[in-house]
């Protein structure tokens, strides 16, 4: 829990105000917001392995459980990253067994594999490190996933993800992942977000 | 099914189960009136509510109902509907209270479900209105076993242990501590999510569908347990044993494993020295505790009707809520050792998501499954056929090595006898046929 990316991480609720403009920023958003575009493709076009090499090494995958909460307890609301039972509390490895599941063709809840669309919008930066070298970008999701002839999905939520240039170009190395359910009302998270 | 006609009767003895009883409106109906409303259902965990005032949102059945710990700590469990117009009387799904105040009209009730605040009572209902009876619905029975708590409507329902019968030894190896103390689990999270299946596929599943294994190939393939990384296939280590699948007059069904007699640690957590040497260690005081009776470890099962486990890893409580003939609302509940190391707790709570639920990589697979058997009993032409269960028929002895009908080869005798004590509670009988006191 000590990596870079998890002590540069915004608490959920917390969204910091916008950036003050900078000319140079523009670049570095339309830098973050091309990877992040390019990973949909990715994972639609499902080039698994090759979106397995985005991630870096220590990358923290997660998506909370919400629970509604009283007026007054909402600080109860989501489960918290390194505690307790998320829907997705991972690290590279397991991603990368989430993926080789996939290729082994018999995980039948991906097999057919799903259509998915993910449709990735309001990129924007929330925070960027002194060296411009890690930057933390907000972006919402709308994420359809059909399957076989008459199931359909739809997952709208944000990410607040954490990329760090690294030597190779630009890596995953934080997704937080928030949907708006309580009782997930989808049978399964068998896709990548 | 069209209306009027008699609902399926289900004879799993004969080796098939119409297909009507997953998927008719009129089957559901009547499963919530004769089943539900009577049967002992899984309601929580008192780790869930520790304090007075504590109070989780839970269910029974497709009733609302509030489990909470009132002012003297007693654990109660409320029908979450107002005396009034059946306004949910608490909306927050966790939390900690003195009042439930219905959003409509405004009544209000103490902890233990008393009505103590009405709007204008002098003016509007002096002399009409009986608080006394119009306190939220109280279940008919509550028991405590071990940290869980379970409810009943029925308040002539015989005692939870009663209930149980024989089955209890192989939940105790569930709620127990790992080294053999009694109880002492916690729960460190829930996961709840909708399933487009009928609720007793899910519940079969638990009970001791080992045949399904075929099902998790793909996980199998790759090794997702907790020695994954040192090289282990599989989604866990197996332990040499012989495996039981026992069944019970209520209902219940249950896969449990019998160690050798000399009853060896199996290694299951390769990957993690320290997770090892703490299972190791409560492997070893189970032992000394417990003695022959050690030898008895819980794989999977489902005390009837829809509170399935795993006893073992991811040790955890899962109920099928009914939501529709063809819609379930799955709870998981997953349990370690209060006490465990903190550092044996993230191992196994990492482990317990991989494995499970909607993101889980095992149960994805199960959800699949559920759906399509499920639809597969819509259409007039599928319904002619019934679902085959004819497996291992007749392959069981009574009370050998264990009380119950025990099988020694993967059986769908556990699933015969889930639909024989199904059928019966659709049919009304009186409690002490149903859980098998008649004779």
């Amino acid at each position: 829990m000590t990596s870079p990316a998890a002590e540069a991480a915004i608490a959920i609720g917390a969204t910091p105000p916008p950036l003050p403009p900078d000319p140079g920023l523009l670049l570095l958003r339309q830098e973050v917001e091309d990877f992040l575009l390019h990973e949909a493709d990715l994972l639609d076009e499902r080039r698994f392995r090759e979106w397995l090499a985005l991630l870096a090494e220590d990358i923290v995958y997660f998506m909370p459980i919400r629970t509604d909460r009283a007026f007054g307890e909402q600080a109860g609301e989501f489960t918290a990253q390194g505690r307790g039972i998320s829907w997705f509390d991972e690290d590279k490895w397991t991603l990368t067994k989430r993926v080789e599941q996939i290729l082994t063709g018999v995980h039948y809840a991906e097999e057919p594999l799903s259509r998915v669309c993910r449709v990735i919008t309001g990129v924007r930066l929330l925070a960027v490190s002194p060296d411009r070298r890690q930057v933390t970008a907000r972006s919402r999701f709308l994420v359809r996933q059909g399957r076989l002839d008459y199931e359909r999905a739809d997952f709208v939520g944000s990410r607040t993800d954490i990329l760090r240039r690294e030597p190779e170009g630009w890596r995953l190395a934080r997704r937080e992942i928030i949907l708006t359910d309580t009782v997930l009302l989808a049978k399964n998270l068998s896709i990548f977000f | 099914m069209p209306d009027g006609s008699p609902l399926p009767t289900c004879r799993p003895e004969t080796g098939f189960i119409p297909r009507e009883i997953f998927s008719s409106r009129a089957v559901f109906d009547r499963e919530q009136e004769t089943l539900f409303a009577r049967a002992w259902l899984f309601v929580g965990h008192e780790s869930l509510i520790p304090r007075p005032g504590d109070y989780f949102l839970s269910r029974m059945g497709i009733e609302p109902v509030i489990l909470c710990r009132d002012e003297a700590g007693e654990v109660r469990v409320l029908l979450n509907s107002c005396r009034h117009r059946g306004m949910r009387v608490c909306r927050a799904e966790r939390g900690n209270t003195r009042h439930f105040t219905c959003p409509y009209h405004a009544w209000s009730y103490d902890l233990s479900g008393r009505l103590v605040g009405v709007p204008m009572r002098r003016q509007l209902y002096e002399g009409v209105l009986d608080e006394a009876s119009h306190g939220l619905v109280p279940a008919g029975r509550v028991a405590r076993y071990k940290g869980t708590v379970w409810a009943t409507w029925d308040a002539e329902a015989p005692d939870f242990a009663a209930y149980l019968g024989d089955v209890r030894p192989h939940l105790d190896a569930v709620l127990d501590h790992r080294d053999g103390r009694e109880g002492g689990s916690e729960v460190i999270g829930i996961h709840r999510w909708i399933i487009p299946a009928n609720w007793k596929f899910a519940a079969e599943n638990f009970l001791g569908d080992t045949y399904h294994n075929p099902s998790h190939a793909s996980v199998d393939l790759i090794g997702i347990g907790p020695s994954a990384r040192s090289g282990r296939t599989g989604r866990r280590d197996e332990q040499p044993a012989q495996h039981l699948w026992v069944s019970f007059p209520s209902g219940h069904g249950v896969h449990s494993l019998i160690a050798p007699p000399d009853n060896p640690y199996t290694p299951a957590f390769r990957d993690d020295p320290e997770a090892e040497a703490h299972f190791a260690r409560c492997h070893e005081e189970r032992v000394r505790r417990l003695g022959e009776a050690a030898r008895l470890s819980a794989f999977t099962g489902t005390i009837f009707p829809n509170a399935s486990y795993h006893g073992r890893q991811p040790r955890g409580i899962c109920v099928w809520h009914p939501n529709g003939p063809e819609e379930t609302e799955a709870w998981r509940f997953f349990l370690v050792d209060a006490d465990a190391p903190a550092h044996v707790k993230d191992v196994l709570r990492r482990y317990y998501m991989r494995y499970s639920g909607p993101a889980g990589m095992t149960e994805q697979d199960d959800a699949e499954n559920w759906l399509y058997a499920t639809a597969a009993c819509r259409g007039p032409i599928s319904r002619r056929q019934p679902f085959n269960y004819q497996q291992s028929l007749g392959a069981w002895r009574r009370g050998d090595p264990v009380p119950g009908d025990v099988s020694l080869q993967i059986t769908e005798q556990n699933a015969r006898n889930f639909y024989r004590a199904w059928q019966a509670h659709l049919d009304g009988a009186p409690w002490p046929a149903l859980i098998g006191q008649d004779t």
